[in-house]
């Protein structure tokens, strides 16, 4: 798997994209900075265009990474190789590459501002945690689409779907179910239903971490409550793994099924 | 060598493989045969296992190829359309497949020397004509020393000299005990190379045996109206 990986790493650090994805973020760190001239405020502004922006990328290249190289696949699985290596390994390429012009497209920038002799230092980390984390699951279920349609433009259709619903919808279900039922408590359900959604968990968990939550009124309180102590941080580190590491398993499994 | 029993097959609705059942023997070079949508191509994916088949069994020098990968160290593979990633360049891919199978050979420059593909090495191989990356292709199947050859229209788009080089090569491996498929439209070549044909249809095998016992069964003179009156009988 590892051979996988690292031939599909050289291959996507070659093309273009992973360079305008790079540039892109330096771009957005360096007028971010200049503009709010305060880190701070700049870690809040860049979570904002993070929680939609990576979950996008990521289902986009890995749906079309997957398409891309689909002959070159075929080419694989005629090798002595282990056919949910190959799958794995080219996901993992996909999402490392991915990472990396995120840890270093806003690395740089905030490096040279001086982040590491801030206070700030810790939510910036936090900030490139969940954006891997966000990076890692979209990848992986955008190469599950992929998987399931041999169709390329219905694997596009259906990858945007997911991340409009992901990002956009969900949201929207969620905020008028809590003033429907506003006569209720409803502090369970909206921390539950915040675990159904990753994009919600990463902002919730950088929301919180930026000590911002008095903002978000009584339901704030109970999340501060919840995801403010140690105990909520493992929770939802671990919530944000399993949603990785199903639709992985899904991956494999879907991969030692399919004929090519 | 390779021994097939009831193998099923189907795509959706569309049943390919309707029980073949096949068995090859070490050594040869069998030509796989049949109209357009026959199941030829279901068939050698299958031994890959790029195809996974509903029912049957296949197995290879005895052992069954189900849920195992390792036997395809045993396989060398020129699949039908050579599409390859854009971004390498033709000496980075064969030093990669090298690297995959962990076999360090060096028929490679042999074989680019055969094929006259010095002058493209370090050329992207998103900027290479179809006849030149189907050379590499062969290049790719050809540099690795399996027993057993399995190529899909191994002819399409190459100029005569490189069929000439083609067919030589075929040979050479024939020479050293090898088992070799190929399926091919071209009925000439087929004619030419092949010592056994199978000939599928409607999922089936319809025939096994040399060219001339096929002439013989269709009473025709020679392979091409053979073939021709097996297909005119089945569309009748």
């Amino acid at each position: 798997m590892l051979k996988i990986l690292k031939y599909s790493f050289y291959d996507l650090m070659r093309s273009r994209w992973s360079y305008v994805y790079f540039f892109f973020y330096l771009l957005l760190g360096i007028v971010l900075l200049f503009l709010n001239n305060n880190l701070s405020k700049a870690v809040i502004t860049l979570m904002n265009v993070i929680i939609t922006l990576v979950p996008l990328i990521g289902t986009i290249f890995g749906v079309m990474y997957y398409y891309n190289s689909k002959e070159f696949t075929e080419l694989l699985l005629a090798q002595p190789v282990k056919r949910t290596s190959i799958f794995l390994g080219q996901y993992f390429g996909v999402a490392l590459s991915l990472s990396m012009s995120l840890i270093l497209g806003l690395g740089l920038p905030f490096v040279f501002y001086g982040v590491f002799m801030s206070s700030a230092i810790w939510d910036f980390v936090l900030l490139l945690i969940t954006g891997t984390f966000l990076t890692l699951i979209f990848t992986a279920l955008a190469f599950n689409i992929a998987l399931a349609n041999e169709n390329k433009i219905k694997g596009f259709g259906y990858a945007i779907l997911l991340w409009l619903f992901m990002a956009v919808i969900y949201d929207g279900i969620f905020l008028m179910s809590l003033m429907f039922f506003e006569d209720y408590p409803l502090d369970k359900f909206s921390l539950i239903a915040t675990m159904f959604n990753p994009i919600d968990l990463s902002r919730v968990l950088i929301l919180l971490k930026l000590d911002i939550s008095a903002l978000l009124g009584y339901t704030g309180a109970v999340f501060q409550k919840f995801f403010g102590t140690n105990f909520g941080f493992v929770v939802s580190t671990a919530v944000l793994s399993i949603w990785i590491l199903i639709p992985t398993y899904f991956i494999k499994k879907q991969a030692s099924k399919k004929d090519f | 060598m390779i021994e097939i029993k009831e193998l099923h097959k189907k795509f959706g609705k569309n049943q390919v493989l309707k029980g073949v059942d096949l068995d090859i023997n070490q050594g040869g070079i069998f030509a796989i045969l049949g109209p357009n949508g026959s199941g030829k191509t279901t068939l050698i994916k299958s031994v890959l296992g790029m195809v996974i088949p509903q029912s049957g069994t296949i197995k290879l020098n005895g052992n069954t190829i189900k849920k195992d990968w390792k036997y395809r160290k045993e396989i060398d593979y020129l699949p039908q359309i050579a599409n390859f990633p854009n971004n390498l360049s033709v000496k980075e891919l064969i030093k990669m497949i090298k690297d995959l199978r962990a076999n360090y050979t060096q028929k490679d420059l042999e074989l680019i020397e055969l094929f006259k593909l010095e002058p493209f090495l370090n050329k992207k191989l998103g900027n290479l004509s179809g006849g030149t990356k189907q050379k590499v292709n062969l290049v790719l199947t050809f540099m690795f020393d399996s027993p057993l050859i399995i190529l899909d229209e191994p002819t399409t788009g190459l100029d005569p000299i490189a069929l000439i080089r083609l067919k030589g090569l075929i040979n050479s491996e024939k020479e050293k005990g090898k088992t070799i498929l190929i399926t091919s439209h071209i009925m000439s070549f087929v004619e030419e190379i092949s010592d056994e044909i199978v000939f599928l249809l409607e999922g089936k095998i319809y025939f096994k045996g040399t060219i001339s016992e096929l002439k013989s069964k269709t009473d025709q003179p020679d392979f091409e109206h053979a073939i021709a009156s097996i297909l005119t009988k089945s569309y009748a």
